[in-house]
């Protein structure tokens, strides 16, 4: 309808920022949102690009130059405005796309509830009251209420897959090296990955489609051609092996999320889909290992926040080591400081070996746990969370939280990609994690697309 | 390595970060609650076993030795908190003679 000129990219961002406008005071999904700055960019987009004219909302933790990116943190909440594009927003950009806003997250992305942001409080939209998943919390909330038809989110650990399952869109994790990271404030670099949350699969492979590829400013991004998406979208999953990891199926999963997922195995398996039971030994030692390896990465990668060169400065400091100190006291929250001293900990003197040694070789493991099973199956199929969306301010340990993360955790240690799609759900939204090899996202797909096909 | 416990005010001091006592206090039992999870790894045999870095083998290419982009001054320094001659401002590193 947009190519056709039967409706007008000005028109659509008119109606989804009068619905912002409306509803957004309730949920709480954009940290910024530049109405005269979108309303411009929608009046001069280009319609004959792939995304021309498409609005998508971004996670405060991606620069687009000129933009606030705060991180959900009072570090880069007073002054910040990103000086430069990242890699996906240059894609984006030359795709034709409208920034549609600034999304709310877990501070630095460290959260699994959207309620370590530093700056606001996100409602989940298909239930008032409840957490909408974080970390991407916001991005999930922005495509849940209707505010923007995609946005774009990271996952470290789960954050785009949790939130989407519970907020009951599409949320696809890419396979390491598949998306540039460069531009997305780091928080552990050798699990981090960029990816879209959508209302629909398609949606969610074209955006791939537009932010996949080669970076040479990210020497992490592979230097591999990139395959069309949309070509085996509608392929089925006739004679597919799908593996039901018996580990992911564990105690402390609610009886409401194992029914729709053995539901959803049972109508892939009418479609002609195997099922085939698969192990993935190492599962349990996963949030463990998880818990070690990012902190560490983040005690190091958030050592830039230093009150130097952007970000919070402490009034007057005594020499340098004070304005450090005091600029990091007074900026970050309680779980980035957690996360902090967990991390530098666990790479400290005397610790090292014991603690982040031991963890990269227990990654080693998990890794081979999926390769060992995908010699058996194809794809693998679990739940993303143990239980629908808990209420807000419900949790009071926190090492709960991690744990809920436990059917997330491993894909990221493993670097590959998954997607979560929502599930048929009487109640609170529950979303299905599909699980392929390295690369394989056409085929992850593919088989989000039968899930969602009703 | 029984009932694992952190130091918070000596860890927090190596990594730049100037707590209260009060975080000092409230942080140590969910800092240790979380050691204690990672306890668990002992149970692993990880004997022979490579550490992972990367989930996949990174190389590190070269680039071609040519003049890049780099950030204009204006736009690098809009967010410095303090300035001065174009440059950033910070307190004096170097201690009087």
């Amino acid at each position: 309808m947009l190519v056709k000129g039967e409706i007008q990219s000005t028109d659509i961002v008119d109606e989804l920022l009068e619905n912002v406008t409306q509803r957004d005071a309730e949920i709480g999904a954009f940290l910024s949102i530049d109405a005269v700055a979108i309303r411009a960019a929608a009046a001069k987009a280009d319609l004959s690009l792939p995304l021309g004219g498409i609005p998508i909302a971004m996670k405060d933790n991606i620069n687009v130059l000129g933009d606030p990116c705060t991180c959900g943190s009072k570090f880069l909440a007073e002054n910040y405005h990103s000086p430069y594009d990242a890699g996906v927003t240059r894609r984006l950009r030359s795709a034709g796309v409208v920034f549609f806003g600034r999304t709310n997250m877990d501070e630095f992305a460290m959260g699994s509830a959207t309620e370590n942001s530093a700056l606001q409080r996100t409602n989940n939209p298909a239930a008032l009251g409840h957490i909408p998943g974080g970390s991407s919390g916001g991005s999930a909330a922005a495509v849940a209420a209707h505010f923007s038809p995609a946005a774009i989110g990271s996952d470290t650990g789960g954050s785009i897959r949790q939130p989407a399952s519970h907020c009951g869109v599409v949320g696809l994790k890419p396979s390491y090296g598949r998306v540039s990271r460069y531009g997305l404030v780091a928080f552990a670099s050798s699990l981090d990955q960029i990816g879209p949350l959508s209302r629909t699969v398609e949606d969610a492979a074209i955006i791939l489609q537009a932010i996949a590829g080669h970076d040479p400013l990210d020497s992490t991004s592979l230097p591999l051609p990139v395959p069309n998406y949309l070509t085996n979208l509608h392929q089925g999953v006739k004679g597919l092996r799908i593996g039901i990891p018996k580990e992911y199926f564990a105690a402390g999963l609610a009886s409401v999320v194992r029914e729709a997922v053995e539901k959803e195995i049972v109508r892939l398996q009418e479609q002609g889909a195997i099922p085939v039971e698969i192990s993935l030994p190492h599962t349990e030692y996963a949030v463990a290992t998880y818990y070690i390896i990012a902190p560490a990465e983040a005690s190091s990668n958030l050592s830039r926040f230093d009150g130097v060169r952007y970000g919070h400065r402490a009034a007057n400091p005594a020499d340098i080591l004070s304005l450090y100190q005091r600029s990091r006291e007074e900026g970050f929250g309680p779980e980035v400081k957690r996360r902090i001293i967990l991390g530098t900990y666990v790479l400290s003197s005397g610790y090292y070996d014991a603690y982040y040694n031991k963890a990269q070789k227990v990654r080693t493991l998990i890794r081979k746990d999926f390769e060992n099973a995908f010699a058996f199956c194809d794809a693998i199929i679990s739940p993303v969370a143990p239980t629908a969306a808990r209420k807000i301010g419900e949790c009071t340990d926190p090492v709960q939280d991690y744990l809920a993360d436990v059917c997330t955790i491993p894909v990221n240690l493993a670097g590959l990609p998954a997607i979560s799609v929502p599930l048929p759900s009487d109640g609170l939204p529950i979303g299905l994690q599909i699980i392929t090899p390295h690369l394989q996202e056409s085929l992850l797909l593919q088989i989000a697309q039968a899930v969602e096909n009703r | 390595m029984s009932h694992p416990h952190i130091d918070v005010r000596r860890i927090a001091t190596l990594a730049r970060l100037e707590l209260s006592e009060e975080e000092v206090a409230s942080f140590s039992a969910p800092l240790d609650g979380v050691l204690a999870l990672m306890e668990k790894l002992a149970q692993v045999d990880t004997a022979g076993i490579e550490p992972t870095s990367y989930p996949m083998p990174i190389d590190a290419p070269m680039r071609e030795d040519i003049a890049w982009q780099s950030m204009p001054t204006d736009l690098f320094l809009q967010n410095a908190p303090e300035q001065a001659q174009q440059q950033i401002r910070v307190p004096k590193v170097v201690a009087d003679a």
